[in-house]
């Protein structure tokens, strides 16, 4: 770990104008201190946007206000994130362990980057990395295509890299068809969470959001219907708790009468963003809300998986998963 | 409420001591208010939870200089050249010491030292993580930063790994690793197994797994006129002096070792590692005291780990189920310089009794460093082979597993036919049988479902060595009347701070509470290691001892009976006796300095158990989790219910993290570990862990193993676990699961 300066910003024009300045902009800390002691940034500056004023949640209309800064914790326990996005509080409340959600944001978790253990290897500077690993150092080549890890992509992935983005909250946003409000140093504009994350076929090695150097998290905008209120996460890991997914599933559900009127399914850990079945939503869009249907749906959703070799079993834990989350958010489990 | 009166409360809670000590026929025991067999809380637990305990890592006399090891990111190959330039000139480094500045080390006997390989005393590469350097500076920051800045060039080689690595006999001659015979055999097995009724023939896998201790292994070095002190995170004070003592060409008694308490060490902490030389090195370097904290990754490649064992096991039974072949055969991995032996047919010895009997231990040379002893040793990753083989055979049998199990009941020992010194396994099955409802267990597979979920029961025998050694010890009664007990021996969590004063307040006929315990120093009556469960059945045996001589002596002074003890200051005084002493021993037969099951003696000794869980698997997701778990022991007396009782909880729950989570990966083209940090190993957390564990002890008092009547638990509680929740998870579901840990895969439907 490296010697770097430390400011707090005053605004969230400061923190912009540092940030594209090439400071790290750190809110909980819990992702940027990690990077720093394992090798794998080593800013010169940084720049601490904790005490400013964007923590706050709150009911705008039928808008679910959420601010960046709001921890894991809050949002989890949030009566108004419960009520109104269920799905979101839930993800927030199976992310981490207690201690790490009184600090972790909800800014900074969409940030986080893949737990790919070749990634994450203790290395204090790149002549120590023990392996290639194209995303710690340019042009090495990918250790896990050939030996792959259990979390390795079934979408999205190229011969580059086959990381996933590891976070809970993202794949409850994304079903939710959130929006990020995003401040630069050029001006505001929002981020749709679906577009929010790139997978490599989208951003190559190098883009892992469209969050352009500089721009800071504001809050999320978070449309309420009836789906959102009827939403589900689902998170399946070998570990009960203060473990990562090995997939989960989020999941908005508007129903009645045992027939679906509309679902918006996300995936996580499956790429390198939150994977919506898109193809699955349209299938069900008036279906039954029964197991075997909506199973049908996720198996053909899944036909486009492309694990790798050993990982076979991957794209149907993720279709049961799938299916699973619509019941559990239909009520029936 | 302040923090103590908070931790007070909390010590309070009802831990269910109900019917956890029950006669052979079931009945419970009442538990004694006070002494031996009471459930005296924890004398340094109010110091631990709060803080007030001092762990060697918090040792900093003044002047301390804090190393940092760079260490090999290869695991094969040699140094070409290191380049310290940039390091020195880093703010606050003093010194960064290659194998250039290393003096010449003598040779220690392995063990105590862990591996007869020291870095750092070539140029050679043997294993990733290997130290190359220590960079010394003024704060544990700056030795850090220089660290990074050590500029250290491999010519790297490819690594062998566990899985290209050539299958060898060991070598037994001068080998310290060695347990006991290979290749035990007898009567003819092919013969045996071509005429069985029912056979089975199988592979079992149980990886390397590291120790993942809450306190990484820390070491101060101090020079003071020419004798080294030591403070550190150790199991045996005792052995860090006889390695140093060899390796720097010293008297033992020119170095001396205090560790008053060690915040874990299921092994890693056994043997003596290469920081602890480099520590006491680099201190007389600089002539400053030294502290080297290994990091979290450090733990992973630096103080061993619990070597991968491949099992073959083929079983044969006639048609009432009584074994007539048994073959175990493992395969397990050690470094190239060292042939470290994981006996893992060990417990297939013992257990059950067999006319044709065919056991091989093998080892598979590759570039890691040395494996070391982890809870539980040999047993452990060994009988999750032989106990899920008995669960499959059972199966072929039609025979109730249980059944199978009582069908061959050894009533001596098989290995020699010696009688055991004390076994109540009978009725520990016939206990946990009871308390699981195994009697309404359906033999079918998948016969219970609830929703999504199938549910099943299964369940494992455990047996363990007993391992004792010499021990001796002090009780001392003081002018004012207090009493304080001294040993040489570690307190690493298991709560011997209580139980050795426990135990000279039964034989003095005092309260225990307030009795001192002095302990973790050498220089202390000497004992051995807090490792192998043989701290209680050896140190408290010698405390045992020592209490008895000090109240003859109290009793002699007294004219031939004991006062009561509000008396003795006044006994003393009027006698002109500043303080009285008893010393006490553990002798073995032969004065031998250690002793495994028995060896040395007419009995064999081992502890066991007999473990039962409930499981359920959801073969949708993959997932499989424990609802409950029985388990109950024959382990000799026990002292203290409680700190026992979290022995077998904390077993428990170790060997759930063995089968359903814990894994140390190595790429073998790296010859790596995957992950060396607690976010990619995954060990078992609260929510994993069904608040019903039901633990019982059958009383027992045995005769020979010591003289207290207990013999060893520690490592007891884990082995047997990882068969019962496999077998368990092939009741819910009809899939066997021959490799640990078990993954979503074979789970899935
Ligand atoms: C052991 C461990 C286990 C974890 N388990 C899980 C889990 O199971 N599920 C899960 O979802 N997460 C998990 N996490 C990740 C955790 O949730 C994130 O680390 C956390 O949410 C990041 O938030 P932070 O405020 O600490 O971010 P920081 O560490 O402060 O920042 C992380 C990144 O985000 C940037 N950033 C932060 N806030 C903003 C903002 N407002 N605008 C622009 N950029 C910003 C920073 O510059 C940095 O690049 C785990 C983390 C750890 C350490
Ligand atoms: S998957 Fe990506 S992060 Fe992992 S080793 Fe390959 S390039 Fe690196």
């Amino acid at each position: 770990m490296d010697n770097f300066t430390y400011d707090r910003a005053g605004s969230v024009e400061d923190a912009a104008r540092a940030g594209a300045g090439g400071a790290a902009i750190a809110a909980g800390t819990t992702e940027l201190i990690n990077w720093m002691r394992l090798g794998i940034a080593a800013p010169e500056a940084v720049v601490d946007i904790s005490g400013l004023d964007l923590r706050g949640i709150a009911r705008d209309g039928d808008v679910l206000l959420v601010g960046a800064l709001a921890t894991l914790n809050e949002v989890g326990t949030s009566d108004l994130v419960r009520a109104d996005a269920p799905v979101l509080a839930q993800a927030a409340l199976k992310a981490a362990s207690a201690q790490l959600r009184n600090r972790a944001t909800l800014g900074g978790n969409v940030l986080q980057r893949t737990r790919c253990p070749y990634f994450r290897v203790e290395a204090a500077n790149e002549a120590r990395v023990p392996w290639p690993c194209n995303k710690r150092v340019a042009g090495t080549g990918c250790a896990a295509l050939d030996q792959p890890f259990s979390r390795a992509a079934i979408l999205g992935w190229t011969q580059d890299c086959v990381a996933t983005q590891p976070s809970d909250p993202v794949v409850a946003l994304a079903a939710l068809d959130a929006v990020a409000e995003v401040q630069g140093p050029d001006g505001a504009r929002e981020i749709a969470m679906t577009e929010f994350h790139l997978s490599q076929e989208e951003g190559g090695l190098d883009e892992e959001t469209r969050l352009a150097p500089g721009e800071v998290i504001l809050g999320y905008r978070i449309p309420v219907d009836a789906a959102s209120r009827g939403s589900a996460y689902l998170k399946v890991r070998e570990r009960e708790s203060y473990e990562y997914a090995m997939v989960s599933a989020a999941v908005c559900l508007d129903h009645a009468d045992g027939a679906i009127r509309s679902a918006r399914v996300a995936l996580g850990s499956v790429a390198q963003k939150p994977w919506r079945l898109s193809r699955a939503e349209a299938a069900l869009e008036g279906a039954a809300l029964d197991e075997a249907t909506v199973q049908a749906a996720m198996d053909a959703a899944m036909e486009e998986a492309r694990p790798l070799p050993g990982q076979e079993w991957k794209p149907r834990l993720a279709a049961n998963a799938a299916a699973r989350a619509v019941m559990m958010a239909g009520g029936a489990i | 409420m302040t923090v103590e009166a908070k931790v007070r409360d909390v010590h309070h809670v009802d831990v269910g001591v109900n019917r956890l000590i029950v006669t052979p026929d079931g009945a419970a025991v009442d538990l004694p208010a006070t002494g031996i067999g009471s459930t005296e809380r924890r004398h340094d637990g109010d110091d631990k939870v709060t803080g007030a305990a001092k762990y060697a890592g918090e040792e900093l006399p003044s002047g301390t200089l804090h190393g940092v090891m760079v260490t090999s990111p290869v695991a094969r190959g040699s140094i070409a050249s290191i380049d310290t330039a940039a390091a020195l000139a880093a703010p606050g480094v003093v010194r960064v010491i290659t194998p250039d500045d290393m003096p010449d080390l003598g040779a220690a006997s392995v063990p105590p030292a862990a591996q007869s390989y020291m870095p750092m005393a070539d140029l050679t590469v043997r294993y990733e993580g290997q130290p190359v350097a220590i960079v010394l500076a003024e704060t544990l920051e700056q030795a850090e930063a220089g660290a990074a800045l050590v500029d250290v060039r491999i010519d790297a080689r490819d690594p062998v790994v566990f899985e290209t690595a050539e299958t060898v006999v060991p070598e037994t001659e001068g080998n310290g690793y060695v347990l006991g015979a290979l290749d035990p055999a007898r009567g003819d097995f092919e013969a045996g197994f071509a005429g069985a009724a029912a056979t089975v023939d199988q592979v079992y896998v149980a990886p390397t797994r590291h120790h993942n201790m809450m306190e990484p292994s820390a070491t101060l070095a101090e020079w003071r006129g020419g004798e080294l002190h030591m403070h550190d995170s150790t199991q045996w004070t005792y052995g860090v002096r006889y390695a140093l003592s060899g390796m720097l060409g010293m008297e033992p008694g020119q170095i001396h070792v205090r560790c008053p308490f060690t915040g874990g060490g299921f092994g890693a902490k056994g043997y003596v590692w290469p920081h602890q030389v480099l520590a006491a090195v680099a201190a007389r370097d600089v002539r400053r005291p030294v502290k080297i904290a290994l990091t979290r990754a450090q733990c992973y490649t630096d103080t061993g780990y619990q070597p991968v064992v491949r099992s073959r096991v083929a079983l044969g039974a006639d048609a009432d189920g009584k074994l007539v072949a048994v073959a175990h055969d493992t395969e397990s991995v050690s470094s190239q310089f060292d042939d470290y032996i994981e006996f893992g047919n060990a417990g297939t010895r013992s257990l059950y009794p067999t006319p044709n009997l065919a056991l091989t231990t093998r080892i598979r040379k590759a570039d890691v460093g040395t494996p070391t002893a982890m809870r539980a040793p040999h047993e452990g990753p060994g009988m999750f082979a032989l106990e899920s083989a008995m669960d499959e055979l059972s199966y072929e049998l039609g025979m109730d597993p249980l059944e199978l199990r009582l069908a061959n009941y050894a009533e001596v020992d098989p290995a020699n036919e010696k009688p055991f010194s004390s076994n109540r396994l009978r009725e520990a099955y016939a206990e946990g049988a009871r308390r699981i409802g195994w009697a309404d267990r359906p033999m079918e597979v998948r016969a219970r479902r609830e929703g999504s979920r199938l549910i099943g029961t299964g369940m494992a025998s455990a047996i363990m060595s007993t391992f004792r050694f010499a021990a001796a010890a002090r009780v001392c009664l003081t002018a004012d009347g207090a009493v304080r007990v001294e040993a040489g021996t570690q307190e690493i969590g298991t709560g011997t701070r209580t139980i050795f004063p426990q135990i000279a307040a039964e034989r003095l006929g005092i309260d225990a509470e307030g009795i001192e315990m002095v302990l973790g120093r050498t220089g202390l009556p000497e004992t051995g290691g807090t490792f192998g469960s043989s701290s209680t059945i050896s140190v408290g045996s010698a405390v045992a001892g020592a209490a008895d001589t000090l109240r003859n002596r109290i009793a002699g002074l007294a004219g031939g009976t004991v006062p009561p003890r509000d008396q003795w200051p006044d006994l003393l005084r009027r006698n002109g006796v500043s303080e009285l002493v008893g010393e006490g021993g553990f002798q073995l037969p032969g004065d031998a300095p250690f002793d495994a099951h028995g060896c040395a003696g007419d009995h064999s000794m081992h502890t066991w158990g007999a473990v039962f869980v409930e499981m359920e698997v959801d073969e949708a997701l993959g997932l499989a989790r424990m609802r409950r778990c029985v388990a109950c022991y024959s382990a000799g007396r026990i002292l203290n219910p409680v700190t026992a009782r979290s022995q077998m909880i904390g077993g428990i729950i170790w060997g759930y993290g063995r089968v359903m989570l814990e894994e140390s990966a190595m790429d073998p083209r790296y010859g790596r570990y995957l992950s060396q940090n607690l976010s990619g190993v995954h060990l078992p957390v609260n929510a994993d862990i069904p608040q019903d564990i039901d633990v019982a002890f059958i009383e027992e008092h045995d005769p020979y193993a010591s003289a207290i009547g207990v013999r060893g638990i520690g490592e007891l509680g884990e082995v047997g676990v990882a068969a019962a929740i496999a077998n368990g998870i092939h009741h819910a579901t009809g899939r066997r699961a021959r490799e640990l840990p078990i993954k979503f895969e074979a789970l899935m439907s």
